[in-house]
């Protein structure tokens, strides 16, 4: 607090009598100036106040209308633009990406379609091959089987046939060994032939 | 006397000046308003020098009491009103930096001058009818006489509205200077009771704790008031000046 007595002296003497606090207070009282007016209703001050007042809060209103608040607002101004801007930027970058992202999944459907064709197509063309094939192979088969059963049926009749010579030279081979004489080839044969049937 | 109260409101001369045989001596009061000038501009000044896209804690500060301000005339008064912008965030800073000042110990509160917070009051309602005539002639009176009352009312609602009007310039300058004035003498009652208590030996300092917790308590409290009598000043403000701007209610 600045205390100068030297203010309060001139406003004193109207008041001079007033001072009825003790001793001890009194000098206080006195630099009080007004002799107990209570300091913001002194008028004598007034003119003091208002005066600086006007001054420091024109200058005041001055600076910061010419320099601060132009500034402030200036700063804010370019803020607001660029988070704008960069909000647009980031609007039309994410289209682009959507775009991308959509121009992707079709050419993904193309090529999942044309890899199911192809599948089908290459799945078909084995099938029909095998089927072919396999025509074939039952054929070579059929054929194979048809030449054994074939052979086998010559085989047969050839063993059949050596089944009635072998019987002929047995029948014999026993007769003569019985004893029995000369027995004609012939009559064998008829005889086997006979016990065949 | 370090215990009087009243002590820290003494106007007293620092250069005298006398012009005219009236006294414009350079008071402590004077020195303050200076102080509370130059702390706001240089504050608001050196902060914003950057101009930092991406603004530093001081910065937001000041830029959050640029927003605070815009927004509470914009709202108050309309995109009309921001004409008024530099006038009232001026006030605003002036009377939160002024409130805040004064309340460090040994400081002198400027706020706490009823000719002080009267003068700006009357700037504010000087703003209010000098605008709002020049802009609305004589349809700025359509301001006392508010629409779709009936015929029979209107003198009545008319004085009843003149008085209101008359009566805000008091109401807006008392507000202000009331809340400084009774924070800052029991701000210093409570400190007083410290100093006295504790010299009254062993029993008496410890009887001062509670006055001394008191005394941190309502430093805190005279916080909250000095922000909250800016912003009501300001946003009084506003609204009257919506009145010059908007006049027929």
């Amino acid at each position: 607090m600045f205390v100068t007595p030297g203010y309060a002296e001139e406003v004193a003497p109207a008041a001079g009598d007033a001072h009825t606090t003790d001793a001890g207070a009194q000098a206080h009282t006195e630099a009080a100036g007004g002799g107990g007016v209570f300091p913001p209703f002194d008028s004598t001050t007034y003119p003091s106040q208002v005066l600086w007042l006007a001054i420091t809060f024109g200058l005041f209103y001055l600076f910061l209308k010419n320099v601060v608040l132009p500034r402030v607002g200036g700063t804010l101004e370019v803020r607001r633009d660029r988070i704008a801007g960069d909000l647009d930027q980031a609007a039309r970058m994410k289209s682009e990406a959507d775009a991308a992202v959509a121009a992707y999944e079709q050419e993904l459907a193309q090529a999942k379609g044309k890899a199911n064709a192809i599948g089908q197509d290459a799945r078909d063309g084995a099938k029909a091959e095998a089927e072919g094939k396999r025509k074939e192979i039952e054929a070579g088969l059929e054929q194979k089987l048809a030449a054994a059963e074939a052979r086998i049926a010559t085989i047969k009749a050839n063993a059949m046939k050596e089944v009635g010579n072998i019987a002929e030279d047995t029948a014999h081979a026993i007769v003569q060994a019985l004893g029995a004489g000369k027995v004609e080839k012939a009559d064998i044969a008829a005889a086997v032939k006979a016990a065949g049937k | 006397m370090a215990n009087d109260p009243i002590h820290q409101f003494q106007i007293s001369k620092l250069i005298p000046i006398e012009i005219g045989g009236l006294d414009f001596s350079f008071t402590n009061s004077a020195a303050f308003m200076v102080a509370t000038v130059v702390t706001a501009s240089a504050f608001l000044f050196l902060t914003t020098s950057s101009r930092g896209l991406v603004p530093s804690r001081m910065q937001s500060v000041s830029e959050m009491a640029y927003e605070f301000v815009a927004s509470m005339l914009r709202d108050a008064a309309g995109s009309q009103g921001m004409r008024f912008f530099p006038f009232v965030f001026s006030l605003f800073m002036f009377v939160l930096v002024a409130n805040l000042l004064g309340l460090f110990p040994y400081f002198f509160t400027v706020t706490s001058q009823i000719i002080v917070t009267f003068a700006l009051a009357l700037l504010v309602i000087g703003t209010v009818i000098v605008y709002g005539f020049a802009k609305h002639g004589f349809g700025f009176l359509k301001l006392f006489v508010p629409s779709g009352i009936p015929g029979l009312l209107v003198p009545l609602v008319v004085i009843i509205e003149v008085i209101s009007f008359l009566s805000r310039p008091v109401s807006l300058s008392v507000r202000l200077f009331a809340n400084m004035l009774a924070g800052h003498i029991t701000l210093k009652v409570f400190a007083g009771f410290v100093t006295s208590l504790s010299a009254m030996g062993a029993v008496g300092v410890a009887g001062s704790i509670l006055p001394l917790f008191m005394t941190v308590a309502i430093t805190g409290l005279e916080v909250l008031v000095a922000f909250l009598q800016a912003y009501v000043f300001a946003v009084l403000t506003c609204m009257y000046l919506n009145d010059a701007v908007h006049p027929g209610h």
